[in-house]
């Protein structure tokens, strides 16, 4: 990856409260934003996430430390050069926060109004943003006739219409549906490979950053616990709050069965071991527990599975039951083709 | 009802017209600028300035709580000033107007205050100044809300206007107490009576359409 877009240095911010101690919502955040990707950072609400993105436009100021947004320290800019920052930066949001007395086509304007664009020279650009989204149809329609997933589209469409470099996301679809979920994320992901656009979104869903961050920041209690590329983060979760946050969203279950009879150590000479393997890059595709069979004799007994794409590399996921006798010697075979292994109990 | 009447409560109606349009007017010139101020300006809001706001709200509610009959009769010199006399229906239009604007800052400052805050912070977001933020999101926002804050005006002041008859205004009011109480005739009473209900239904009426007409938050049947 190329130079970063956005770039945090020791960024702290603390709220001083009256007569007590202060709260501190980010402590000593360093993270640096890659141009040209889409970068998530997840946590739970009140982790400090919405605090940090904010930075990035400067509607949050930190206490201490830099933020850099394509080469301005924002945290520092006067209010007349953070307004300039802020039309090279689109902003979307959750609740969408359209104006309910303007149109589609008058909500999408208002940055260029603001910006102090020609007449002349916003109706193209209006039609042309419309139909990016495709809202044509609905141009002159107000909010209020508009489903949440169109809403959506029309504050994409706003966010875009000062042709910023970088895209910040603030829970986007945390009010949408499931279906119009995956329609508003695939709408970022075009726009982010069309327009080499930035885009820094903000989620307490994984499966928002499964399905279009290529980079990913766990935060937790306004500290950085984990950050890299989501592929990384997702086959080897380092810190409790990602490995809580993948659970269910990568990888199977064991089934229910399984989980009743299954214990921390192995009962007896014919004890089954219950191993999650996980399936990473290249090797997502390898036969290798066929291999496993064929060349150890070992054999192998799937209880579940899935593969799915993360960070757009195949990722897999099995549960399968081993013969505890076996189970070291699997094991090394398996890490030795760069499989991950995990015992999860045993059976029997 | 002799007929000799009718042009007499004819031209009264139109003074209580002509009142209550020039206090609503110059009420809400001054009224409505004072109303975005107060609604933006306490500490940390978008034209941040807590100690105007607090000096301006104190002058706002001492204006609010001076019984109007009071502030009529207390402002004449005020008034002999402003329109050269204090008696007539142009000097009573001071009272009227002085009335007005605190009534309607205070209205417009709620309606404004509605405005949901994730549109003041889309605006920031995209760089607008707090200027374009009031005039193009807050005030076309609140719109439907200032409409009916104005409505709810026009009703008060038709009110109040009834009151001015006491230092020499004219209109429904004045001619209610001096020919209807002062010359017991109760057939000229109910006549301005009625005369005020209707207008005062006219005026909310009125305003509630125009209110929905601005209203694009619910959707509704367009006549499509």
């Amino acid at each position: 990856m190329s130079e970063a877009a956005i770039s945090f240095q020791r960024v702290t911010r603390r709220y001083p409260q009256k007569g007590g101690s202060d709260v501190v919502a980010l402590h000593d955040i360093d993270l640096e934003v890659p141009q040209g990707a889409v970068t998530g950072i997840i946590g739970r609400s009140g982790a400090g996430k919405s605090t940090l993105l904010r930075m990035v436009n400067g509607l949050e100021r930190p206490s201490s430390g830099q933020v850099i947004v394509n080469g301005h320290d924002v945290g520092a800019a006067s209010d007349s050069a953070l307004r300039r920052v802020r039309r090279e930066v689109g902003m979307i949001f959750q609740h969408f926060n359209l104006l309910a007395s303007r149109t589609v086509a008058e909500n999408i304007a208002l940055p260029l109004e603001i910006a102090g664009e020609a007449p002349a020279k916003i109706a193209p650009r209006v039609a042309e943003l419309i139909e990016r989204v495709g809202l044509t149809a609905q141009a002159k329609r107000y909010p209020a006739e508009l489903s949440g997933g169109q809403k959506q589209r029309v504050g994409i469409a706003r966010a875009l219409a000062t042709e910023p470099r970088v895209l910040l996301s603030d829970e986007a679809t945390s009010a949408l549906d499931p279906d119009t979920t995956r329609q508003v994320l695939e709408l970022l992901q075009t726009i982010n490979r069309d327009l080499g656009l930035t885009i820094l979104l903000i989620t307490h869903e994984m499966a928002v950053v499964r399905d279009i961050c290529s980079h990913v920041a766990v935060i937790e209690a306004g500290r950085i616990v984990e950050a890299g590329e989501t592929y990384a983060v997702f086959s080897r979760p380092q810190h409790p709050t990602t490995r809580s946050f993948l659970k269910g969203v990568t990888g199977v279950a064991i089934p229910h069965f399984v989980a009743t009879m299954m214990t921390p150590t192995p009962q007896g000479p014919e004890a089954q071991a219950v191993v999650q393997v996980t399936f990473t890059g290249r090797h997502a595709t390898d036969p290798m527990l066929a291999r496993l069979t064929a060349e150890h004799g070992v054999s192998v007994n799937i209880l579940a599975g899935a593969i799915e794409e993360i960070g757009e590399q195949p990722f897999g996921s099995l549960i399968v039951g081993l013969p505890a006798a076996r189970l070291a010697g699997s094991k090394a075979f398996l890490e030795e083709h760069g499989l991950l292994t995990e015992v999860l109990g045993y059976v029997g | 009802m002799s007929a000799n009447l009718i042009p007499i409560l004819w031209s009264s109606t139109l003074q209580t017209l002509y009142m209550v349009a020039m206090s609503t007017l110059i009420g809400t010139l001054i009224g409505g600028p004072l109303g975005v101020f107060l609604a933006t300006s306490r500490r940390g809001e978008l034209l941040s300035a807590p100690v105007l706001n607090t000096v301006l709200g104190l002058v706002v509610n001492a204006a609010r709580s001076t019984p109007f009959i009071i502030l009529v009769v207390a402002i004449i010199p005020l008034t002999r000033m402003i329109a050269g006399t204090s008696i007539g229906t142009t000097a009573a239009i001071v009272p009227l107007t002085i009335a007005a604007a605190p009534f309607i800052a205070r209205l417009i400052e709620t309606a404004i205050r509605e405005v949901d805050a994730g549109l003041i912070e889309a605006a920031r977001a995209m760089g607008a100044t707090p200027l374009q933020i009031v005039r193009k999101v807050l005030v076309p926002e609140a719109l439907p809300g200032i409409i009916l804050g104005l409505t709810l005006a026009v009703v008060s002041l038709i009110g109040y206007s009834a009151m001015v008859g006491a230092v020499g205004g004219e209109g429904l009011g004045d001619l209610g107490i001096r020919y209807g109480y002062q010359r017991f005739m109760p057939e000229v009473m109910l006549a301005v009576v009625v005369i005020l209900i209707l207008l005062v239904q006219a005026m909310q009426s009125l305003g509630e359409w125009i209110a929905s007409r601005f209203d694009k938050r619910a959707p509704r049947n367009r006549g499509r």
